[in-house]
């Protein structure tokens, strides 16, 4: 191999090492550019405060008040039916009941899922049916 | 079914409960209420069935079917007199199924989305020994208002030294397993939670007598539904935790309400020992004369009259007289005598157990007025007919500051023409209270059982 192709050689691999340089410096660029961007959704998340507590206590606090003002709206005589429904819908518990109940394989967990789907299946049935047999007595006189 | 979908949903769901309390506001849109709350709880069973954490159907469905039959077997036979006891009942079951889907969220994280075995979320730990606490404590506290009610239990307070101290003590011994169950994460610590809570639940109910059941069911039905809430937390499901406020903040009201009915403070009727006590100045009262008439007389009085308000109580329950009052009123109205019903706050043994007795006897609702409603109108009506109440009508309230009633709002009874006061015997009421009615020159004492003098009335006003 004479000099003169050796030098070309060289050269023609500068070159190619300058150009992949400069791509590698794009890349980072942009890494740079991806890694401020989710440092930004983290901060910007930690102060909306994205933990789930935080947002479920939000649901929380705000479905106390409005089961304040609707109950405060309800007609005392129907105070009873008002308890036997409520009883009714706080057996709304059995969402978790169907999910532990739900797995394939039994386990001491899938028994309690079970337990807890008798139980409240009782108050369902039991509440929303003696709530109607309440309320279709109540007429307004001929 | 995505976890989105099921969480749109659950917001539904949401909705048709707030949309069923909602339309008990009145009796004309209450039924289309109930029908909301149904399709609520169709609509989150469904979209739970739906998601892929629950693969198999067998259990489920045979545990709605047990379940599901009792409740409706239960809710169908059920006497409306016993309803009190029915929602105690009920209360209890809410608490348990809370208690058990803890420890199923406990031996089974990963099912339920809660971290895995051994490595629970600390924050899901804290809310789960909250959550189960609270489900211990409303079931035991339930039965135990259940045999109170029912009366398999003294709805005498059971009292005895030192019983606040130790109640502190307990609550305290309970946010101590709290912590040691979040950082041991062990189900030893969680089924002492459990027995500890159980034993609280008993013991804040035994010294609460009869008459603040009311009261009691009432916070039995919020504690339900803050037992809720807490497993709504555990499990990060917005729908329980929305409901559990509902029904939460529900009980609470309802509690408040029935305390304002016997102006005693809310803490007052937890600390309990009210109302067993035996009637102290009763006594020297022996020598007052009390008036005393038969169903005849009470018939031609009543046929004279104008105007007529009906009170009732809970004796009138008790003697199931509410089917033959009203056929005594039908009587009474075809002479054209108006007549009126008027309902104490805390008459009968649950928020709004006489209206429901009165409906279930086919008593318009119209004709039945609240006491702030209809107090006024006692002194423009010419008879008062008191059947099975007491101390809701007793004027001691209004004037003896020594009356462990004194401040209560009562109905002003005596202020009408004549009171009948349809009664067994002298005894006093509840609240171990001799009543002043009694001896007052205007009112008549109708002695014997509620609904047969009722009857006898019938019979005397067909041969006027």
């Amino acid at each position: 191999m004479d000099p003169a192709t050796l030098a070309e050689n060289a050269a023609a691999l500068a070159n190619e090492a300058q150009r992949l340089a400069g791509e590698l410096e794009g890349v980072a660029e942009r890494a740079a550019a991806l890694a401020g961007e989710a440092t930004q959704v983290v901060a910007t998340s930690a102060a909306t405060g994205s933990d789930p507590f935080v947002f479920l206590f939000t649901v929380f606090v705000l479905a106390v008040f409005v089961g304040y003002y609707v109950v405060w709206s309800v007609t005392p005589a129907l105070h009873s039916p008002l308890m036997a429904v409520t009883n009714a819908i706080s057996s709304v518990i059995v969402v978790g009941a169907l999910i532990a109940a739900g797995p394939s394989d039994f386990s001491l967990s899938k028994f309690f899922g079970f337990l807890a789907v008798v139980l409240a299946s009782v108050n369902i049935f039991g509440g929303f049916i003696v709530t109607q047999r309440m309320l279709s007595m109540f007429r307004r006189s001929k | 079914m995505s976890s989105s979908v099921s969480a749109f949903a659950y917001i539904i769901a949401s909705i048709c409960f707030i949309m069923a309390l909602r339309g008990l506001s009145s009796p004309v849109t209450a039924r289309r209420g109930n029908l909301f709350g149904i399709a609520g709880m169709a609509i989150a069973v469904v979209a739970t069935l739906a998601l892929p954490q629950v693969m198999s159907f067998g259990t489920i469905i045979v545990g709605v079917l047990i379940g599901g039959t009792i409740g409706t077997v239960i809710a169908r036979r059920i006497e409306m007199t016993a309803l009190p006891q029915l929602v105690a009942a009920f209360h209890s079951l809410v608490g348990l199924a809370a208690v058990f889907v803890a420890a199923a969220a406990f031996y089974a994280p990963e099912t339920l989305g809660i971290g895995t075995a051994d490595d629970i979320k600390t924050a899901s730990l804290i809310e789960m020994s909250i959550g189960v606490a609270i489900g211990a404590i409303t079931f035991t506290g339930s039965v135990i208002a259940f045999g109170k009610l029912q009366g398999i239990l003294s709805g005498k307070p059971v009292v005895f030294g030192g019983q606040h101290l130790l109640n502190l003590v307990l609550g305290i011994v309970l946010l101590l397993l709290v912590v040691w169950f979040v950082t041991s994460e062990s189900g030893f610590v969680f089924w002492l939670i459990v027995i500890l809570s159980l034993a609280i639940g008993i013991l804040i109910i035994v010294p609460i007598g009869g008459a603040d059941m009311p009261v009691v069911v009432s916070m039995l039905n919020s504690y339900s539904g803050w037992a809720a809430a807490g497993i709504g937390f555990t499990l990060e499901n917005p729908l329980l935790i929305i409901t559990g406020a509902l029904v939460g903040s529900s009980g609470a009201i309802l509690s408040y309400i029935m305390c304002k009915g016997m102006n005693r403070s809310f803490f007052n009727v937890i600390l309990g020992g009210f109302g067993g006590e035996a009637a102290g100045p009763g006594e020297d009262m022996g020598d007052k004369t009390v008036r005393q008439g038969a169903a005849d007389d009470a018939a031609f009085i009543m046929s004279q009259a104008k105007s007529i308000i009906i009170v009732p109580g809970y004796g009138m329950a008790v003697a199931q007289a509410q089917h033959s009052l009203r056929e005594m009123v039908d009587q009474l109205k075809t002479r054209g005598v108006e007549v009126r019903y008027a309902i104490h706050p805390v008459a009968g043994r649950m928020p709004g157990h006489m209206n429901v007795l009165l409906a279930e006897a086919s008593v318009p609702y119209d004709e039945v007025l609240e006491l702030d409603e209809i107090n006024r109108d006692f002194t423009m009506t010419d008879v008062a007919f008191v059947i099975g109440a007491n101390d809701i009508t007793n004027p001691s309230a209004k004037t003896d500051k020594a009356s462990p009633i004194y401040g209560m709002p009562v109905l002003n009874v005596e202020e009408s023409g004549t009171v009948l006061f349809v009664k067994r015997s002298l005894a006093s009421g509840y609240a171990g209270v001799d009543n002043s009615l009694f001896y007052r020159d205007n009112t008549m004492m109708l002695f014997g059982d509620a609904k047969k003098m009722c009857d006898d009335i019938i019979k005397a006003l067909e041969n006027i």
